[in-house]
């Protein structure tokens, strides 16, 4: 909920076209709730994005987009092992089912 | 250098709480503020175990020492609906004490009469606890102060900010405030200090019977709880070790409190390796006692599944760490991994800090450790929360560090989770389940032959206090003891140094002889 109020703020400080948030959790479905919270809504009602669609784009540290917008040494460094150890491909396409559903809505 | 401390002994106990679940879990307590007419608070009371339900699951005859971890696997997940073989209330380790004993044991712990029982009940409770064999009588004796009537507790309650003891939801007595304004002095904030030391003080008790030492021989107690006890003055100021101790009646000693979340007992056991290994202390104990605030704190993600509350009972841990007596594994306080200030928080560095780190320096692969002891929380309790199977993320990070330094290959990732893993055990009580609750099952498997090098691995959530944004984590090794008396770090023993001497007076004496 502390982590909705910021993203808010970062939203009305900056604009969704200057945001992108990445995530990083450990399963394609509590990635897909955090993308879902900060593009269509919080679908738990519990944070101050209940019922608001900041439309923000979400992906997750391990999505080919953001592995090829970081420099190979550092994710190597810091994202490789746990690559190894998620799986990679539910959170991918937990991720693209968010956004198709923001490209929709 | 001097030889490696030692453990000696560790005990492990939980006291079965259902309404204090209810009553002082957080999850329950922030819900009654915020939604007290919610169908959860409703549905919640039917999904409370039984005490014998709660003897008879296995993860908690794993914790008290009657099963194994190796007993889980052959258990099909969940294991909350299957009846564990063993239902015993005792175990090698410790005890499972039920909710009206523990309320007595609540108030041996009490020193300043905030601990209120209604007679009749306080009665029944004290022949129980004399029957234990567990307390002396004039602790025993404590119980016979409670001339309370029910409405006399229920006044306090109602009007006087005490806290309800319930025995199936009826009032049997209270936790009263012990300040009118302070509110670290609050029912509620005395009747959860109260309860770290309780929990503390059995798990203290049970040690010295499984260790046999005699209490007059602990010099230090270090307790590594996440509780704060204090004033307004001094909020976090302490002393639950040394106030445990006294109950437990460890005259000969002192104590001090050290704190670090859930990583706090791996920095505890650390602390105490070194005052041992110093020669500062021949005996130290660290312990610690359970939480009531984490009572149920799943307890919404089990109610919606249909299960069980799994998160009903308080858990407390101590371990004796003493002078190498060549028989006991020793805790290698120089292969230590910390999470630095510098180290940053993904997973990969944090891993690495812990695990890879002091392995480098020490020279070994990360398969030269049998058994790696992360945090071992129960995944019956935290999968159904969504939190995933703890125990098996930390082996399957671990793992995948291995293959990428090459220690091992990706086709061997299943197979060393199941070789160098465990299947989790521990309530998730914070800082018990991290690392600590395989410290008397390793020591059993290495005097037993079954393994020879493990590692302890405490990681902690320092965010949480708003101080610092930084995680923490120590980890340490323990090895099987080899019998080397001496010069843990010289290789070279006592008896071969007096040898040495020997020989070269021999030599100095033929040498004068010749001449």
């Amino acid at each position: 909920m502390e982590n909705q109020k910021r993203v808010k703020e970062f939203y009305d400080q900056y604009g969704a076209d200057n945001l992108v948030v990445l995530v990083g959790a450990a399963e394609g479905e509590a990635a897909g709730l955090a993308a879902e919270t900060v593009a269509l809504g919080d679908p738990t009602f519990a944070g101050c994005l209940a019922g608001v669609s900041l439309k923000l784009a979400c992906y997750h540290i391990c999505e080919p987009e953001i592995k090829a917008e970081i420099d190979e040494a550092v994710y190597d460094e810091q994202v490789s092992m746990m690559e190894m150890v998620l799986d990679v491909d539910d959170i991918c396409e937990e991720m693209n089912a968010i956004r198709e559903q923001v490209a929709e809505a | 250098m001097g030889d490696y401390a030692v453990i000696k002994g560790a005990s492990y106990t939980l006291a079965h709480t259902p309404d204090m679940v209810i009553h002082d879990g957080a999850t329950q307590v922030t819900e009654r503020v915020v939604n007290p007419d919610g169908e959860y608070l409703k549905e919640l009371p039917k999904h409370l175990r039984s005490y014998e339900d709660v003897l008879a699951y296995a993860p908690n005859q794993v914790y008290i020492g009657n099963m194994t971890s190796k007993d889980l696997e052959g258990i099909e997940m969940p294991w909350h609906d299957k009846a564990a073989p063993v239902k015993d209330r005792t175990g090698k380790y410790g005890e499972i004490m039920p909710q009206d004993e523990y309320y007595g044991l609540m108030q041996i712990c009490d020193v300043f009469d905030l601990v209120e029982l209604e007679a009749g009940f306080a009665a029944g409770v004290k022949t129980k606890l004399a029957a234990s064999g567990m307390f002396t009588d004039e602790q025993v004796a404590v119980l016979d102060k409670n001339q309370f009537t029910k409405e006399q507790i229920e006044d306090a309650v109602k009007n006087d900010g005490a806290c309800g003891l319930y025995m199936n939801d009826e009032l049997v007595g209270a936790v009263k405030r012990a300040h009118d304004v302070d509110v670290n002095l609050s029912a509620h904030v005395m009747l959860e200090n109260i309860s770290s030391k309780a929990t503390s003080v059995l798990s203290l008790l049970h040690l010295v019977k499984a260790t046999g030492i005699n209490p007059d021989e602990v010099d230090y107690v270090i307790d590594c709880a996440e509780e704060a006890c204090g004033d307004m003055n001094q909020r976090g100021g302490g002393n639950f070790a040394k106030a445990a101790a006294e109950i437990a009646g460890l005259n000969n000693a002192t104590g001090s409190d050290v704190r670090g979340f859930c990583a706090g007992p791996a920095h505890a056991i650390l602390n105490a390796a070194a005052l041992v290994k110093s020669g500062t202390f021949k005996n130290v104990v660290v312990t610690a006692g359970g939480c009531t605030a984490k009572l149920g704190m799943n307890g919404k993600s089990h109610v919606e599944k249909g299960m069980p509350v799994l998160e009903d009972c308080l858990a407390g841990f101590s371990v004796l760490i003493s002078e190498d007596n060549g028989t006991d594994p020793i805790i290698r306080s120089d292969i230590i991994g910390r999470h630095k200030v510098g180290t940053g928080s993904s997973p990969q560095a944090v891993i690495s800090s812990l695990v890879t780190d002091p392995l480098d320096e020490a020279g070994l692969r990360i398969t030269d450790i049998d058994k790696y002891a992360p945090e071992m929380q129960n995944p019956d309790i935290t999968k159904p929360a969504g939190a995933g199977d703890v125990p098996e993320s930390n082996y399957k990070m671990i793992a995948a560090l291995g293959v990428k330094r090459g220690d091992l290959e990706k086709a061997q990732l299943a197979s060393f989770i199941t070789e160098h893993g465990m299947k989790g055990w521990a309530p998730t009580q914070g800082h018990i389940p991290s690392g600590v609750p395989f410290m008397g099952p390793c020591r059993d498997m290495m005097l037993a032959g079954d393994i020879s090098r493990a590692m302890v691995i405490g990681k902690g959530s320092l965010f949480l206090g708003r101080m610092t944004n930084l995680f923490d984590g120590v980890s340490f090794v323990i090895e099987a003891n080899k019998g080397q008396s001496s010069g843990g770090g010289s290789g070279v023993s006592e008896s071969e140094v007096k040898s040495m001497i020997a020989s070269a007076l021999k030599d100095f004496a033929a040498g004068l002889m010749a001449e």
